[in-house]
């Protein structure tokens, strides 16, 4: 459902993402792991046509990113880092306008947000403003405007970050629950979550793709735990670069 | 067409959703009155809006930018540009519903107005055309400037720079025009120069308006330069979207 094809964007003298090409089927959850400033931000920008790539392309559900950006971005659906949204807006306005832009309209309209709100479990805070909501109720906000349409294709970027245990184990639960009918890809930096729900990891560091495996036979053929397999490998090629916006 | 109401449609609540939309119109309504009585509205004892729509493109300087300085400023600083364009929306439909929601809430300010139509009409017999003109032209220039502010706010993410630089913009476009900016200019370029500066003026082409001739020339110009300075703001958002 993705593939990526020589993938490469720099900005300025920095090399972001470094001719990175992979595939991803259904039924798969991606972990995409690597150090700050590794690229993973700045890949999972170019698979949802925020950014161009210098060279190289992908395709998701079958659409070019840079052909049909539009298609693209109507099949996946995408968290950002720090779940951007409208502070001004209520959580409810918010989510109709969500529903506007993705053409929701009527009684798949309710039906839609009688689904949502509850799965992220914003129901409490529904005709509150954004501005006034922790941090984890905005990453939950974040997570149901990306769910919002039931996407074939997730694209989300550290989805657990900024949620309390009880938060994170809901969310974790959810993405297994999605798995088998959808491509998820996340971004993560917590090893844990990798190992608990994806089905393979990719590691990346200064742009290029170390390793392309599974959780399990990553710590199989190490012989440790998944977060000194990391250690191990990314230390071994130094680095991320210093920014990644 | 659902994409580019569904940002219209968002802009135009985010006004009057925070306080911008009220202090807005509460500033803009007691200067354009305060001007117009100021400036001898009773001393002139004519029933029309000349001296009211006089004044509205010096207003307008200062408050087209106030309303345009935030359209994309605000989305780069808080990082919602990355929702709205990683959403099914082009960059098109973005630009254009956003600049014509803030253009509505320009049309309501002036709207908002009447009181002073209504004090003309009780106090003598004006000449609804050249009102009704005098409002088209209003518009029209409170559309360009807009358009200027649009662009200069996606040009920076920070709100004051962008306002700055579009005071400053939009003030060359209306001080181009003024009799001792064009006696300046003649002392030193040649005529058809000045007279091509004057002829770029937003006065100029406002003043023909407000006389109640409404000519090809005049709205062609207003559109070109609408047309022009959001074609920009499209390029420049393009480009500078992820910085």
């Amino acid at each position: 459902m993705i593939q990526v094809k020589e993938l490469r964007r720099s900005f300025g003298p920095v090399v972001a993402v470094d001719g990175i090409s992979f595939q991803v089927e259904k039924g798969q959850v991606l972990g995409l792991l690597g150090p700050n400033g590794a690229g993973k931000t700045t890949a999972m920008r170019m698979l949802t046509c925020f950014i161009r790539p210098d060279s190289g392309t992908a395709s998701v559900c079958g659409y070019d990113i840079l052909k049909n950006p539009i298609e693209v971005r109507r099949t996946l659906g995408y968290l950002a880092e720090n779940s951007p949204v409208y502070p001004e807006m209520t959580v409810g306005s918010f989510l109709n306008f969500i529903c506007d832009v993705r053409e929701i309209t009527g009684r798949a309209r309710r039906k839609t947000l009688d689904r949502i709100v509850p799965t992220c479990s914003i129901e409490s805070v529904y005709h509150q403003t954004i501005e006034t909501l922790s941090k984890g109720y905005k990453r939950r906000l974040g997570l149901a405007q990306a769910l919002i349409h039931d996407p074939d294709v997730l694209i989300l970027d550290e989805p657990t970050d900024g949620l309390d245990p009880n938060q994170k184990h809901e969310v974790r639960k959810l993405i297994e629950k999605m798995a088998e009918d959808k491509c998820i890809v996340i971004s993560t930096h917590i090893l844990e979550e990798v190992e608990a729900i994806c089905s393979r990891t990719i590691i990346i560091a200064k742009g290029k793709i170390l390793v392309d495996s599974t959780p399990a036979k990553l710590k199989q053929e190490h012989g440790c735990s998944l977060d000194a397999v990391f250690r191990k490998i990314t230390k071994s090629n130094g680095p991320g670069r210093q920014e990644e916006k | 067409m659902n994409s580019f109401n569904a940002v219209f449609k968002r802009e135009l609540k985010s006004y009057f959703t925070t306080p911008l939309a009220y202090v807005f119109l509460v500033i803009f309504l007691f200067f354009s009155g305060y001007l117009t009585f100021k400036q001898g509205f009773y001393e002139m004892r004519q029933a029309d809006m000349r001296t009211f729509f006089m004044n509205l493109p010096l207003l307008f300087v200062f408050m087209v930018p106030s309303v345009a300085m935030r359209l994309w400023a605000e989305e780069r600083k808080v990082g919602s540009i990355e929702l709205l364009f990683t959403l099914p929306i082009t960059i098109k439909q973005a630009v254009l519903g956003k600049f014509f929601a803030a253009w509505l809430f320009l049309t309501i300010a002036l709207t908002l107005t009447f009181p002073m139509v209504i004090t003309v009409c009780y106090l003598g017999d004006p000449d609804i055309g050249l009102i009704i003109t005098g409002y088209i032209g209003s518009l029209l220039i409170a559309g360009g400037f807009l358009a200027i502010g649009c662009f200069f706010s996606a040009v920076s993410k920070n709100q004051v720079i962008s306002f700055v630089l579009s005071v400053v913009a939009c003030a060359i476009f209306v001080y181009a025009g003024m009799p001792t900016t064009m006696n300046y200019l003649s002392t030193f370029l040649p005529q058809g120069l000045v007279a091509a500066v004057g002829s770029m003026s937003f006065q100029e082409h406002f003043e023909s308006i407000q006389k109640g001739v409404i000519e090809f020339k005049d709205i062609a110009y207003y559109m070109l330069i609408i047309v022009g300075w959001v074609a920009a703001c499209t390029i420049v958002l393009d480009e500078r979207k992820a910085s």
